[in-house]
Formats: structure tokens, sequence, C-alpha cells
């Protein structure tokens, strides 16, 4: 592996090739990937700034509200985490737990 | 990429650059027909030794000169509008890439099936020697998109403004920090794709380039495992 790429993976997890290999290229453009958080009709241009950092901030929210194996909740962490650049969400996460996060969640 | 003394656009690696390059031809064919008319008439005139003896107006001609020009306009208009707001439509996205400039490289990261793989690609331009004769258009490592596969492509920076650009999918986002902008590409093609920043971002600018490779979606997968 180069050493300017990195993979995170969980434990466990098949590799992709493995996990598609046998099927048409068709069978595994279905199966792809395909995970693209929906249009949002509030974010409808290209300044998406706002829908990764509200997605955040709905998942925060929903969590403390419901607990965190709360699945609905499940829906606005996998929009922010498609959306948000790793580094946004490390500095928020630290934000988080320094209590500087600039919401009141 | 382009070549020496190309005057033309690269080969169209995406479907809107496909358009892109049909509603060029398109315009400098109405551009080409109206210059010509123009210095036609505007060399006739002046060789005719004409002189004007009090002509105050005309309404038929007047009348022509307005309706014909601006019925080209619309006529160049209705593609226009169409291809503008087509681009827009990220409605049909399969994939989203999120671009993050540096000072001074570009780095990709790609989250695949709910959160199963995380790829953060770093790409530093290759230096003069193992450039291949490709000088300043070569990284170490690129990114790899599937073809025929809408993707969505988020653009930001770490520091400064910069701008990824990839002149052959007609796709350019500047990098601005602390926004995300949001591009959509479907590649038509396997190839090789190169582009470099568009917006000066200190000493380096010119020595930050993006390459990006269409592939098959197997190849893909595969690429993200790095068999």
């Amino acid at each position: 592996m180069s050493s300017g790429v990195e993979i995170t993976r969980p434990e466990g997890a098949i590799p992709l090739a493995q996990k598609y290999s046998g099927l048409s290229e068709e069978e595994v453009k279905k199966r792809i990937i395909a995970y693209n958080p929906p249009a949002d009709s509030r974010f409808p241009n290209q300044n998406q700034t706002k829908n990764c950092f509200q997605n955040y901030v709905d998942f925060q929210r929903c969590v403390r509200l419901r607990g965190e194996d709360y699945k609905p909740c499940q829906f606005f962490e996998r929009n922010y985490k498609f959306l948000c650049p790793t580094g946004w969400i490390e500095k928020w996460d630290e934000q988080l737990e320094n209590n500087t996060f600039p919401v009141k969640l | 990429m382009s070549s020496w003394c190309q005057l033309g656009f690269q080969d169209a690696g995406s479907y809107f650059m496909e358009e892109f390059i049909y509603f060029h031809d398109f315009t400098m064919m109405i551009i080409l027909g109206v210059l010509s008319y123009v210095v036609v008439f505007l060399v006739l005139g002046l060789l005719s030794g004409w002189v004007d003896s009090g002509f105050v107006e005309g309404q038929l001609i007047e009348f022509m000169w307005t309706i014909f020009p601006a019925l080209i306009l619309i006529q160049i208009a209705f593609p226009s509008l169409l291809l503008l707001y087509l681009i827009e439509d990220f409605s049909k996205s399969f994939l989203v890439c999120k671009v993050v400039g540096h000072q001074w490289y570009w780095s990709y990261e790609i989250k695949t099936e709910s959160s199963e793989i995380l790829a953060s690609v770093d790409c530093y331009m290759l230096p003069r020697e193992g450039a291949f004769g490709m000088r300043l258009l070569l990284t170490d490592e690129f990114l790899m998109l599937p073809i025929n596969v809408p993707v969505r492509i988020l653009v930001t920076s770490d520091d400064v403004i910069h701008s990824w650009t990839l002149p052959s999918l007609g796709i350019k986002g500047d990098a601005v920090p602390g926004r995300l902008n949001q591009l959509n590409v479907t590649l038509s093609r396997k190839a090789m794709f190169y582009g470099q920043c568009s917006e000066i971002c200190g000493a380096n600018h010119s020595f930050m380039p993006v390459m990006l490779m269409g592939v098959t979606s197997p190849q893909f997968f595969m690429w993200l495992d790095r068999l």
C-alpha cells in the first residue's frame, strides 16, 4: 500500500472486490457504494456547508434526546459522515468534548 | 491533457463536457456567421465611396436589425440555460467524493457503503525527474472514479483558497476554507484526466496538479481495497 493512502475498515469487513467478485458490472453498479445523502431542498445550491453542519447538529441533538441506540438518528449520522470532511468532524468532536461547540444542543 | 499548440478543447471525458463542446460549436457557428456578415458589409461600405446625404431613418431596416439579433440571442439562450440547470441537478448521484485543498497538494476522501470504508489519498506532484516528460501534471497518487456513475464532488480547503479543475471533464470548483462547494460529474470513458490548481494559493500554486482516472466499477473497488 502506498504511503499516501489510508484506508480504515472495521474488523471483519469483507474486501469489496471479494464481495463483488463474480458479479457483472451492471450488478456491481446496482449494489454500488450507493449511499448518497438525499437531495435536501433546504440546500439546493452549490454551497453545501450548511447541509453538512445541519446534519451533524441534528445527529447530536437526536442522540441527546433519544439515546445512542435510537436507529433513526443514524440517518443524520450517515449524512454528515458522507458530506463533511474528516477534519471538520474531528474539530467539532473536539469542540464538543471541550464544551466549546458553537451551537446549543 | 492538452498537447502542444492545441487551440481547441481537450477530448471530453464527461457527458457534460460533450454538451459544453456542442454548445460551444453551435455558438461559434453563429458568431462566425454574424462576424462574416458584418465584415463584408463594413468593407463594402468603406470601399463604395458613397456619402451619406441626409439619410435619417429607415423603419424597416431598424426593425430588422433589432429583431434578427434578438432571435439569434434567444436561440443561443435556450441551450445555454438548459445546460446551466442540467449541471446543477444533484439528485441522482451515487458516490460522494470529498476534495480538500492544502498548500500545496490535494487530498481526496471517499466513503463507501455506510461507513464501511473511508479512503483518504494525498496527492503530491512528482518532481521533474519522475514526470516522464509530463512535467507539472503527474502526482504520486491519483484519484480513481468509476465511469458512468454520477459522482457528487464536494470541494473544500484546509488553508487558503484553491480551485479544483479538470478541463476535460468540464468541472471547476473553488476550494474555499469553511465552505463546501458541490460539483456533479459523470465520467464517460476510461482514461486519465489531468488538471491544475486554478486559484492563486502561494508559492507552489503551479505545482499542485489534479490527476483522476476513470475506471470500471470493479476496478474502482479494487483500488479501494488496494489489491
